[in-house]
């Protein structure tokens, strides 16, 4: 089953300048009990989002309406904590493309690359600038170039490089699936589990 | 050319490695539970594939499972409708299933030690970030993604990046009344929660070797909460004789043939690491969090640190933490009013964990002002609990033993903490809201709980040694 193919992607961001987001509050465990992968972009940072009554608190970034587009800005070390996939899946389901940190939890970006979701991460100093002209001017446009591998503020605004591995990189230029891939192998596996008797 | 035991038991399972990619690495236990399956299941339905090695998967409903009568129907219908998902998945798949009320049935990080499921040398992971507790045994343990549970499903595989290697050497002699669970905390504290991502830990040094299994999966459990893919442990003459007579262990002939295997499986003298950390075990104290991640913590006669201690860049995120727990920075921690004692999880839900617990309160009396959860890790350890008096001590001091399950580690099922409410809670993470909508956690060992279950404040252990 393919996922869904990424090769540049332009749009405004939204800030959220927090450090040591954990999956608990990307989406809270209550709200894990689906049992399909659609519909947690609802539940995507909740509690911050909603107040006790389920009322939308106004000063939350996503509520404010001062802030919209496909690209999350986050503090550094993004995504810890819990292994659930559902953090990745909120975040797509709420309709971001890229997630921006200057550093991410490793099982999260995982989870993130393999549902399409791709996570730049860039210096501290960058972020520290994206952040700047990102609140600044909201309709701040961003590009992320995979193929190039880059990250710039439009129209001639700061620029960085960012790292993937080229594999991962493949994957989401062709829109490749790790698990259709490892299924073609499985008669080099069975070869090697009987070498391994 | 020197090897560690990671790079040992990582290069006996590469299938493939892919030029400038992961390698295919492949996968000997895999472990299920109710919440992080059904869409691996419902990907392999819409591929049209089959399990590709049921008898290498073992299920068990952790969770979401409520801690009062189990015998009767989930009350709550999501999770109902969870739980038995799990189980028309394992038997049109024909997987192993540990379910409510089976004897084996537990948290999935009690219950593979116990049952001699996990062993040294092995690759096993689960939809569950703390399966790095499994690796107290010498094995490569990780928690994956629904998207890799359902590659292993499909595969027997994953496509994995060798992380980097690290080693944090612990050495010395533990103060009395410090524990295991106070080490990571201590480590933790000092590294932060990102202090070791990108990394495989090691755990070594004479702190180490000197703790017995239960102590040793305590410390392996945490590895994720400073980052780390997972952490391990040598395997030695204690790790075999927990192993022996287990119900999956290795018997007979094999048992030997085994033991020689693993006793090859260590780090070999001299073999490098990416990267090496040094520890001294006296100069830890009994161990607290303050704040809103594992990191966050302190020596618990210490202190919350004061604003001019903290990175200007980290200030915001240190306030807002702090406000989360309505603390203060400079504040003590020692006599925090505390409403509410979680003893419990994959962390120290263990049977050693309950024997010190209880112990430890044996001919006191639990504190009328706080709530006291305690949740036995498996049927098992329950069924021990029981049969070692454990739980009679327990309710004479006032203390009452629930069924096992995750409980209020992360509060799925209905076991949560009020709004406000603080909680001292011997689990794995203080996250907002981890415990409950709004509720202030923080972790602590068995013995700091059960010395603040007794005062109903935030207590030294050490203090009523
Ligand atoms: S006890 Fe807590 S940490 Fe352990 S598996 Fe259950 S929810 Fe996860």
């Amino acid at each position: 089953m393919p996922i869904e193919k990424f090769i540049t992607l332009t749009s405004t961001c939204v800030p959220l300048p927090i450090e040591n987001v954990d999956t608990d509050q990307i989406v809270p465990a209550r709200f894990l009990k689906a049992t399909t992968r659609e519909g947690f972009g609802e539940n995507l940072f909740r509690d911050w989002r909603y107040d006790k009554s389920g009322k939308p608190r106004q000063d939350f970034v996503l509520n404010n309406g001062r802030h919209t587009g496909q690209i999350l800005l986050t503090g550094k070390n993004f995504g810890s904590g819990s292994s659930r996939e559902h953090a990745a899946w909120a975040i797509k389901d709420f309709g971001f493309k890229v997630v921006v940190s200057s550093f991410f939890a490793d099982i999260f970006r995982n989870n993130s690359l393999n549902n399409g979701l791709l996570t730049v991460q860039v210096s501290e100093e960058f972020l520290a600038r994206l952040f700047e002209s990102v609140e600044a001017d909201p309709s701040t446009r961003v590009k992320v170039d995979l193929e190039n591998q880059e990250i710039s503020v439009l129209p001639d605004g700061p620029r960085e490089k960012f790292d993937i591995n080229s594999y991962k990189k493949n994957c989401l230029l062709n829109g490749y699936d790790d698990i259709d891939y490892l299924m073609s192998m499985r008669d080099e596996i069975m070869e090697w589990e009987k070498k391994m008797e | 050319m020197t090897k560690t035991i990671f790079d040992k038991i990582w290069d006996r399972h590469v299938v493939k490695s892919i030029p400038d990619g992961p390698d295919v690495l492949y996968i000997d236990r895999h472990f299920i539970h109710e919440v992080t399956s059904p869409q691996a299941f419902g990907g392999l339905r819409q591929r049209n594939a089959e399990v590709f090695h049921p008898e290498k998967t073992i299920a068990t409903a952790d969770h979401n499972v409520p801690t009062i009568d189990q015998h009767l129907t989930i009350h709550e219908e999501l999770s109902r409708v969870q739980v038995e998902k799990l189980k028309t998945n394992c038997l049109e798949n024909d997987i192993e299933l540990y379910g409510l009320n089976h004897p084996y049935n537990g948290i999935v990080h009690v219950i593979g030690p116990e049952l001699g499921i996990t062993q040294p040398g092995m690759t096993i992971v689960c939809g569950d970030s703390h399966t790095s507790t499994h690796g107290a045994f010498g094995s490569i343990a990780f928690g994956i993604g629904t998207s890799e549970v359902e590659m292993v499903l499909a595969s027997q595989c994953l496509m994995q990046p060798k992380p980097k290697s690290m080693r944090i050497n612990v050495e010395g002699v533990l103060q009395e009344g410090v524990t295991s669970k106070d080490i990571i905390l201590y480590i933790i504290s000092q590294i932060s929660t990102g202090g070791a991502t990108g990394y495989f830990v090691e755990y070594a040094g004479s702190a180490i070797r000197n703790l017995s299994m239960e102590a040793r999966m305590t410390i392996c459990n945490m590895s994720i909460e400073m980052g780390a893919r997972g952490g391990l442990i040598a395997p030695d003459e204690t790790t075999f004789e927990y192993i022996r007579g287990r119900e999956y262990a290795p018997a007979g002939s094999e048992w030997q043939k085994k033991v020689e295997f693993w006793r090859a499986l260590p780090s070999d003298p001299g073999a490098e690491f990416d990267k090496e950390l040094h520890f001294d075990a006296a100069g830890i104290e009994p161990m607290i969090t303050y704040g809103t991640n594992p990191g966050m913590g302190t020596g618990i006669s210490g202190m919350i640190p004061s604003l001019e201690e903290i990175d200007n860049a980290s200030r915001n995120s240190f306030l807002k933490s702090l406000e989360y727990m309505d603390f203060y920075p400079g504040e003590k921690m020692i006599g925090k009013k505390v409403d509410y004692v979680f003893m419990g999880s994959c962390t120290n839900g263990r049977i050693e964990d309950l024997r010190s617990f209880s112990s430890f309160v044996k001919g006191k009396k639990k504190a009328e002002d706080v709530i006291e959860w305690i949740v036995p890790g498996s049927k098992q350890v329950e069924k021990q609990a029981e049969e070692e008096g454990i739980k009679q001590a327990l309710e004479a001091a006032g203390f009452e033993m629930r069924q096992p399950g995750c409980s209020a580690c992360l509060a799925m099922n209905e076991d949560k903490i009020p709004e406000g409410k603080y909680a001292v809670s011997t689990s794995n993470r203080n996250f907002e809201g981890r415990q409950g909508p709004g509720a202030r956690t923080m972790l602590a060992s068995p013995l700091t709980a059960a010395a603040t279950a007794i005062t109903g404040r935030v207590t030294d252990p050490r203090t009523f040694l």
